[in-house]
């Protein structure tokens, strides 16, 4: 799976995507920011505050609480400040 | 049946007037509602912003709120234009441009569109200063959440 990263989620993780084998059991995304989180001080650093992080599933906005399986590409970014 | 609005993310400048007489041409079109939003100088402050996006979701989520307005409000045309990459002071960043054949329904679409890409368009600001330090990223407004609820 592809993860792509944006913004200071992307400065503190220190790359702009990555591709992942996920372990069994990430059902949703708050279930892979968990793992994520446990990546390193990297990712910890991105991502202390899971409640603020934004998430689409193949370019589409995603909760927290949807499911991962099937999707090509997971973005992480934190709130949008386009306009 | 709505009309299909048309999308544009580029880093290019926009040309308002181009685009505001492109949107009147069909001759139904009673109207023309633009708004656009500019880089300020934060005091002369700031040298540029640079905006980052997501390439393929921006335009896509752009386009789903554009699709939106055009079916809530009869709209004629609708064209949203959003820069990326670096933005000086005075230069535009966004274009939200709506015509009908009366008034209200422009006015009211152009601020619906702002007030949804504001908070779901993947874009993302952050600050060059004059003394060429690269300031933080620019936080999201509390407000800009609250809009939404009018639209429900």
């Amino acid at each position: 799976m592809k993860l792509v990263y944006f913004a200071w989620i992307k400065d503190r993780i220190g790359l702009a995507e990555e591709e992942v084998e996920l372990p069994a059991g990430i059902i949703t995304v708050k279930d892979l920011l968990r793992w994520l989180r446990g990546r390193g001080a990297h990712y910890e650093a991105a991502l202390q505050a899971p409640e603020v992080i934004r998430v689409a599933i193949d370019q589409e906005h995603a909760d927290h609480s949807d499911p991962i399986s099937g999707a090509r590409e997971i973005a992480l970014f934190p709130p949008m400040t386009g306009g | 049946m709505s009309i299909e609005p048309s999308v544009s993310v580029q880093s290019g400048r926009i040309d308002i007037a181009a685009v505001t007489a492109e949107l009147a041409l069909s001759g139904d079109v009673g109207g023309v509602v633009t708004f656009a939003g500019y880089c300020r100088s934060e005091d002369g402050k700031l040298a540029a912003l640079e905006l980052e996006h997501y390439p393929g979701m921006a335009e896509k989520e752009i386009g789903r709120i554009a699709k939106q307005a055009a079916e809530r409000w009869p709209l004629l045309a609708a064209k949203v234009i959003h820069r990326y990459g670096k933005i000086a002071p005075g230069e535009e960043i966004v274009l939200v441009a709506c015509a009908s054949a009366h008034r209200a329904a422009a006015f009211e679409a152009a601020e619906f569109l702002m007030d949804f890409l504001k908070s779901r368009a993947p874009f993302w600001k952050r600050e060059h200063l004059i003394d060429g330090t690269v300031g933080g990223w620019v936080e999201a407004k509390h407000e800009d959440d609250t809009a939404l609820e009018r639209w429900r």
